[in-house]
Protein backbone atom coordinates (compact mmCIF):
# COMPACT_ATOMS: atom_id res chain seq x y z
CA UNK A 1 0.00 0.00 0.00
CA UNK A 2 1.50 3.39 -0.58
CA UNK A 3 0.36 5.18 2.52
CA UNK A 4 1.77 8.83 3.10
CA UNK A 5 4.21 8.85 5.58
CA UNK A 6 3.76 11.21 8.93
CA UNK A 7 5.81 14.42 8.64
CA UNK A 8 8.58 13.36 10.83
CA UNK A 9 9.11 10.27 9.22
CA UNK A 10 8.92 12.03 5.27
CA UNK A 11 12.05 14.58 7.32
CA UNK A 12 14.18 12.13 8.86
CA UNK A 13 14.00 10.05 5.01
CA UNK A 14 14.78 13.23 3.01
CA UNK A 15 17.73 13.58 5.36
CA UNK A 16 18.75 10.14 4.80
CA UNK A 17 18.57 10.47 1.13
CA UNK A 18 20.86 13.60 1.37
CA UNK A 19 23.03 11.84 3.68
CA UNK A 20 23.52 8.86 1.62
CA UNK A 21 24.23 10.87 -2.07
CA UNK A 22 26.31 13.74 -0.43
CA UNK A 23 29.90 11.79 -1.07
CA UNK A 24 27.98 10.81 -4.51
CA UNK A 25 27.69 14.26 -5.47
CA UNK A 26 31.24 15.24 -4.60
CA UNK A 27 32.42 12.20 -6.09
CA UNK A 28 30.39 12.82 -9.55
CA UNK A 29 31.37 16.71 -9.55
CA UNK A 30 35.10 16.16 -11.58
CA UNK A 31 32.90 13.22 -13.62
CA UNK A 32 30.67 16.21 -14.85
CA UNK A 33 34.04 18.62 -15.65
CA UNK A 34 35.40 15.75 -17.46
CA UNK A 35 32.26 15.21 -19.70
CA UNK A 36 31.72 19.14 -20.29
CA UNK A 37 34.85 19.60 -21.26
CA UNK A 38 35.42 16.87 -23.73
CA UNK A 39 32.26 17.12 -25.02
CA UNK A 40 33.24 20.69 -26.08
CA UNK A 41 36.31 19.57 -27.15
CA UNK A 42 34.37 17.56 -29.45
CA UNK A 43 32.98 20.25 -30.56
CA UNK A 44 29.41 20.47 -29.32
CA UNK A 45 27.82 23.80 -27.88
CA UNK A 46 27.39 24.53 -24.17
CA UNK A 47 23.75 24.21 -24.66
CA UNK A 48 23.73 20.99 -26.40
CA UNK A 49 25.81 19.48 -23.70
CA UNK A 50 23.49 20.79 -20.66
CA UNK A 51 20.29 19.47 -22.83
CA UNK A 52 22.28 16.23 -23.04
CA UNK A 53 22.95 15.31 -19.28
CA UNK A 54 19.34 17.01 -18.40
CA UNK A 55 17.26 14.19 -20.62
CA UNK A 56 19.40 11.12 -20.69
CA UNK A 57 21.41 11.90 -17.15
CA UNK A 58 23.25 8.69 -18.02
CA UNK A 59 27.13 8.90 -17.39
CA UNK A 60 27.75 5.76 -18.67
CA UNK A 61 26.07 6.03 -22.64
CA UNK A 62 26.85 9.53 -22.81
CA UNK A 63 30.70 9.42 -22.48
CA UNK A 64 30.38 6.46 -24.72
CA UNK A 65 28.27 8.97 -27.13
CA UNK A 66 31.11 11.28 -27.09
CA UNK A 67 33.95 9.24 -27.54
CA UNK A 68 32.69 7.98 -30.96
CA UNK A 69 30.91 11.63 -31.29
CA UNK A 70 31.22 12.82 -35.01
CA UNK A 71 29.23 15.40 -37.46
CA UNK A 72 26.56 15.32 -38.00
CA UNK A 73 25.62 12.77 -35.23
CA UNK A 74 24.67 9.14 -36.47
CA UNK A 75 21.05 9.07 -34.23
CA UNK A 76 20.80 5.62 -35.18
CA UNK A 77 23.75 4.20 -33.80
CA UNK A 78 24.42 6.22 -31.00
CA UNK A 79 20.26 5.31 -29.74
CA UNK A 80 21.62 1.55 -29.87
CA UNK A 81 25.07 2.16 -28.45
CA UNK A 82 22.86 4.02 -25.39
CA UNK A 83 20.08 1.09 -25.45
CA UNK A 84 23.16 -1.43 -24.55
CA UNK A 85 24.68 0.69 -22.23
CA UNK A 86 21.89 0.87 -20.45
CA UNK A 87 20.24 -2.23 -21.01
CA UNK A 88 21.00 -3.05 -17.20
CA UNK A 89 17.99 -0.41 -16.15
CA UNK A 90 15.67 -3.06 -16.90
CA UNK A 91 17.37 -5.50 -14.57
CA UNK A 92 18.14 -2.76 -11.74
CA UNK A 93 14.43 -1.05 -12.23
CA UNK A 94 12.76 -4.52 -11.87
CA UNK A 95 14.92 -5.19 -8.70
CA UNK A 96 13.79 -2.35 -7.11
CA UNK A 97 10.27 -1.68 -7.78
CA UNK A 98 9.43 -4.27 -4.84
CA UNK A 99 11.22 -2.70 -2.58
CA UNK A 100 9.80 0.73 -3.33
CA UNK A 101 7.12 2.90 -1.02
CA UNK A 102 5.87 5.44 -4.45
CA UNK A 103 2.24 5.53 -6.22
CA UNK A 104 2.61 4.38 -9.86
CA UNK A 105 2.86 8.11 -11.06
CA UNK A 106 5.76 8.80 -8.67
CA UNK A 107 7.24 5.81 -10.17
CA UNK A 108 6.92 6.52 -13.69
CA UNK A 109 8.15 10.27 -12.95
CA UNK A 110 11.17 8.70 -9.78
CA UNK A 111 12.60 6.13 -12.13
CA UNK A 112 13.42 9.03 -14.79
CA UNK A 113 16.24 10.13 -12.19
CA UNK A 114 17.14 5.88 -12.29
CA UNK A 115 20.88 5.86 -12.21
CA UNK A 116 23.26 3.17 -11.05
CA UNK A 117 24.25 5.31 -7.87
CA UNK A 118 20.93 5.94 -6.56
CA UNK A 119 19.61 2.34 -7.25
CA UNK A 120 22.77 0.59 -5.73
CA UNK A 121 22.21 3.15 -2.68
CA UNK A 122 18.76 2.33 -2.30
CA UNK A 123 19.20 -1.63 -3.12
CA UNK A 124 21.54 -0.93 0.06
CA UNK A 125 18.46 0.49 1.92
CA UNK A 126 16.29 -1.41 1.28
CA UNK A 127 18.13 -4.54 2.83
CA UNK A 128 16.84 -2.62 6.56
CA UNK A 129 13.70 -0.28 5.12
CA UNK A 130 11.37 0.27 2.42
CA UNK A 131 12.40 3.23 -0.15
CA UNK A 132 10.32 5.86 0.11
CA UNK A 133 10.02 8.77 -2.41
CA UNK A 134 11.14 11.45 -0.20
CA UNK A 135 14.47 9.77 -0.22
CA UNK A 136 14.35 8.68 -3.88
CA UNK A 137 13.23 12.40 -4.89
CA UNK A 138 16.15 13.76 -2.48
CA UNK A 139 18.69 11.78 -3.69
CA UNK A 140 17.63 12.00 -7.58
CA UNK A 141 17.05 15.38 -8.36
CA UNK A 142 20.38 16.23 -5.89
CA UNK A 143 22.50 14.36 -8.88
CA UNK A 144 20.62 14.98 -11.79
CA UNK A 145 20.93 18.94 -10.55
CA UNK A 146 24.78 18.36 -9.74
CA UNK A 147 25.50 16.50 -13.22
CA UNK A 148 23.52 18.68 -15.09
CA UNK A 149 25.14 22.18 -13.71
CA UNK A 150 28.91 20.32 -13.25
CA UNK A 151 28.92 18.80 -16.78
CA UNK A 152 27.46 22.33 -18.24
CA UNK A 153 30.13 24.08 -16.49
CA UNK A 154 32.80 21.88 -17.50
CA UNK A 155 31.33 22.52 -21.20
CA UNK A 156 31.86 26.63 -20.02
CA UNK A 157 35.36 25.99 -18.42
CA UNK A 158 36.83 23.50 -20.96
CA UNK A 159 39.81 23.97 -22.24
CA UNK A 160 41.52 25.37 -18.60
CA UNK A 161 40.54 22.39 -16.91
CA UNK A 162 43.80 21.42 -18.08
CA UNK A 163 44.68 17.42 -18.61
CA UNK A 164 42.37 15.50 -16.09
CA UNK A 165 44.65 12.50 -16.51
CA UNK A 166 47.22 14.60 -14.58
CA UNK A 167 44.80 15.18 -11.38
CA UNK A 168 43.17 11.69 -11.69
CA UNK A 169 39.83 12.98 -12.17
CA UNK A 170 39.15 10.04 -14.84
CA UNK A 171 39.70 7.47 -11.85
CA UNK A 172 36.98 8.59 -9.83
CA UNK A 173 34.25 7.41 -11.53
CA UNK A 174 36.26 3.55 -11.12
CA UNK A 175 37.11 4.31 -7.51
CA UNK A 176 33.53 5.45 -6.91
CA UNK A 177 32.22 1.60 -8.72
CA UNK A 178 34.39 -0.49 -6.17
CA UNK A 179 33.28 1.34 -3.48
CA UNK A 180 29.73 0.75 -4.59
CA UNK A 181 30.58 -2.66 -4.93
CA UNK A 182 32.40 -3.48 -1.65
CA UNK A 183 29.22 -2.40 -0.44
CA UNK A 184 27.77 -5.71 -1.50
CA UNK A 185 30.21 -8.10 1.18
CA UNK A 186 32.57 -10.75 0.85
CA UNK A 187 30.26 -13.64 0.57
CA UNK A 188 30.93 -16.52 -1.98
CA UNK A 189 28.88 -16.04 -4.20
CA UNK A 190 29.48 -12.06 -4.38
CA UNK A 191 33.06 -12.66 -5.09
CA UNK A 192 32.23 -15.37 -7.41
CA UNK A 193 30.40 -12.82 -9.27
CA UNK A 194 32.58 -9.94 -8.84
CA UNK A 195 35.58 -12.41 -10.39
CA UNK A 196 33.44 -13.65 -13.27
CA UNK A 197 32.09 -10.44 -14.55
CA UNK A 198 35.07 -8.07 -14.41
CA UNK A 199 37.20 -11.40 -16.32
CA UNK A 200 34.45 -11.35 -18.76
CA UNK A 201 33.99 -7.66 -19.17
CA UNK A 202 37.72 -7.03 -19.59
CA UNK A 203 38.27 -9.68 -22.05
CA UNK A 204 35.19 -8.76 -24.43
CA UNK A 205 36.27 -5.15 -24.04
CA UNK A 206 39.55 -5.71 -25.11
CA UNK A 207 38.38 -8.42 -28.19
CA UNK A 208 35.07 -7.37 -29.61
CA UNK A 209 34.99 -3.51 -27.83
CA UNK A 210 32.36 -1.15 -26.17
CA UNK A 211 29.37 -1.07 -25.46
CA UNK A 212 28.99 -5.23 -25.82
CA UNK A 213 31.34 -5.49 -22.30
CA UNK A 214 28.68 -4.25 -20.03
CA UNK A 215 25.97 -6.69 -20.90
CA UNK A 216 28.49 -9.57 -21.34
CA UNK A 217 30.32 -9.05 -17.80
CA UNK A 218 26.87 -8.32 -16.19
CA UNK A 219 25.00 -11.54 -17.88
CA UNK A 220 28.16 -13.79 -17.07
CA UNK A 221 27.83 -12.74 -13.41
CA UNK A 222 24.10 -13.39 -13.10
CA UNK A 223 25.27 -16.38 -14.58
CA UNK A 224 27.56 -17.91 -12.23
CA UNK A 225 25.84 -16.26 -9.38
CA UNK A 226 23.02 -18.96 -10.20
CA UNK A 227 25.83 -21.90 -10.96
CA UNK A 228 27.80 -20.79 -7.51
CA UNK A 229 24.61 -20.56 -5.41
CA UNK A 230 23.65 -23.58 -3.36
CA UNK A 231 21.02 -25.62 -5.51
CA UNK A 232 18.79 -26.40 -1.92
CA UNK A 233 18.90 -22.58 -0.93
CA UNK A 234 14.96 -21.56 -0.76
CA UNK A 235 13.97 -18.18 0.33
CA UNK B 1 24.81 29.02 -27.98
CA UNK B 2 23.95 27.02 -30.90
CA UNK B 3 22.07 24.25 -30.93
CA UNK B 4 22.60 21.73 -34.38
CA UNK B 5 19.29 20.02 -35.20
CA UNK B 6 20.50 16.54 -35.67
CA UNK B 7 22.34 16.92 -32.70
CA UNK B 8 18.96 17.78 -31.14
CA UNK B 9 17.28 14.94 -32.59
CA UNK B 10 20.26 12.17 -31.49
CA UNK B 11 20.20 13.73 -28.09
CA UNK B 12 16.28 12.98 -27.81
CA UNK B 13 16.40 9.75 -29.27
CA UNK B 14 19.33 8.67 -26.70
CA UNK B 15 16.46 10.14 -23.82
CA UNK B 16 14.02 8.66 -25.32
CA UNK B 17 15.93 5.17 -24.84
CA UNK B 18 17.28 5.66 -21.71
CA UNK B 19 13.86 6.09 -20.29
CA UNK B 20 12.56 3.24 -21.69
CA UNK B 21 15.00 1.11 -19.86
CA UNK B 22 14.27 2.84 -16.80
CA UNK B 23 10.78 2.11 -17.16
CA UNK B 24 10.99 -1.45 -18.52
CA UNK B 25 11.42 -3.02 -15.32
CA UNK B 26 8.50 -2.19 -13.81
CA UNK B 27 6.71 -4.21 -15.99
CA UNK B 28 8.93 -7.15 -15.64
CA UNK B 29 9.10 -7.58 -11.85
CA UNK B 30 5.41 -7.35 -11.56
CA UNK B 31 6.04 -11.45 -12.59
CA UNK B 32 9.27 -12.33 -11.26
CA UNK B 33 8.63 -14.38 -8.20
CA UNK B 34 12.25 -15.98 -7.45
CA UNK B 35 13.29 -18.54 -5.15
CA UNK B 36 16.46 -20.04 -4.40
CA UNK B 37 19.37 -19.97 -7.53
CA UNK B 38 17.03 -17.59 -9.29
CA UNK B 39 16.95 -15.51 -6.43
CA UNK B 40 20.88 -15.39 -5.85
CA UNK B 41 21.40 -14.63 -9.63
CA UNK B 42 19.03 -11.82 -9.16
CA UNK B 43 20.84 -10.79 -6.43
CA UNK B 44 23.73 -10.63 -7.56
CA UNK B 45 23.05 -7.91 -10.35
CA UNK B 46 24.44 -5.11 -8.86
CA UNK B 47 27.49 -5.92 -8.17
CA UNK B 48 27.54 -7.97 -12.01
CA UNK B 49 26.74 -4.56 -13.87
CA UNK B 50 28.73 -2.35 -11.64
CA UNK B 51 31.67 -4.54 -12.03
CA UNK B 52 31.72 -4.79 -15.59
CA UNK B 53 31.13 -1.08 -16.27
CA UNK B 54 34.80 -0.59 -14.63
CA UNK B 55 36.66 -3.54 -15.46
CA UNK B 56 37.61 -2.41 -18.78
CA UNK B 57 39.23 0.63 -16.45
CA UNK B 58 40.58 -1.13 -13.87
CA UNK B 59 41.75 -3.83 -15.80
CA UNK B 60 43.44 -3.34 -18.98
CA UNK B 61 44.15 -0.30 -19.42
CA UNK B 62 47.71 -0.05 -17.49
CA UNK B 63 49.74 -1.08 -14.12
CA UNK B 64 48.85 2.34 -12.53
CA UNK B 65 45.43 1.76 -13.08
CA UNK B 66 45.31 -2.04 -11.84
CA UNK B 67 47.06 -1.17 -9.03
CA UNK B 68 45.35 2.02 -8.18
CA UNK B 69 42.24 -0.54 -8.45
CA UNK B 70 43.79 -3.25 -6.15
CA UNK B 71 44.53 -0.64 -3.44
CA UNK B 72 41.00 0.99 -4.06
CA UNK B 73 39.30 -2.50 -3.35
CA UNK B 74 41.07 -2.76 -0.02
CA UNK B 75 40.21 0.69 0.93
CA UNK B 76 36.37 0.21 -0.09
CA UNK B 77 36.09 -2.37 2.87
CA UNK B 78 37.80 -0.02 5.41
CA UNK B 79 36.37 3.85 4.98
CA UNK B 80 33.61 5.34 3.57
CA UNK B 81 32.73 6.09 0.01
CA UNK B 82 34.23 9.56 -0.45
CA UNK B 83 37.56 8.51 1.18
CA UNK B 84 37.52 5.21 -1.09
CA UNK B 85 37.15 8.30 -3.63
CA UNK B 86 40.20 10.03 -2.84
CA UNK B 87 42.15 7.36 -1.97
CA UNK B 88 41.67 5.58 -5.61
CA UNK B 89 42.36 8.86 -7.12
CA UNK B 90 45.44 9.76 -5.18
CA UNK B 91 46.65 6.35 -5.83
CA UNK B 92 46.49 6.33 -10.11
CA UNK B 93 47.97 10.24 -10.05
CA UNK B 94 51.03 8.71 -7.92
CA UNK B 95 51.40 5.37 -9.77
CA UNK B 96 50.75 7.17 -13.30
CA UNK B 97 54.17 9.36 -12.32
CA UNK B 98 56.26 6.58 -10.93
CA UNK B 99 55.43 3.86 -13.93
Amino acid sequence: MDQANPLPTYRREMRAGLRDIAPIVVAAIPIGLLFGAVAAAKGMSTLEVMLMSALVFAGGAQFAAIETWIHPAPIATLAFATLLINARHVLMGASLTPKIRMSRVQTFLGFFFLTDEAWALSERRAMERPVTGAYWFVMAVVLWANWTLSSTLGAVLGLFLGDPERIGADFAFTALFIGLVAGFGRSRVTLVTVAVSAGVAALVHLFIGAPWHVASGALAGIAAAYLAAPKEARS
Amino acid sequence: MSLDTTTLLAILAMAVVTYITRIAGLFVADRLVLTGRAKAAFDAIPPAVLVSVIAPTALTTGWPEAIAAAITAVAAFRLPLLGTVAVGVACVVVLRNLI
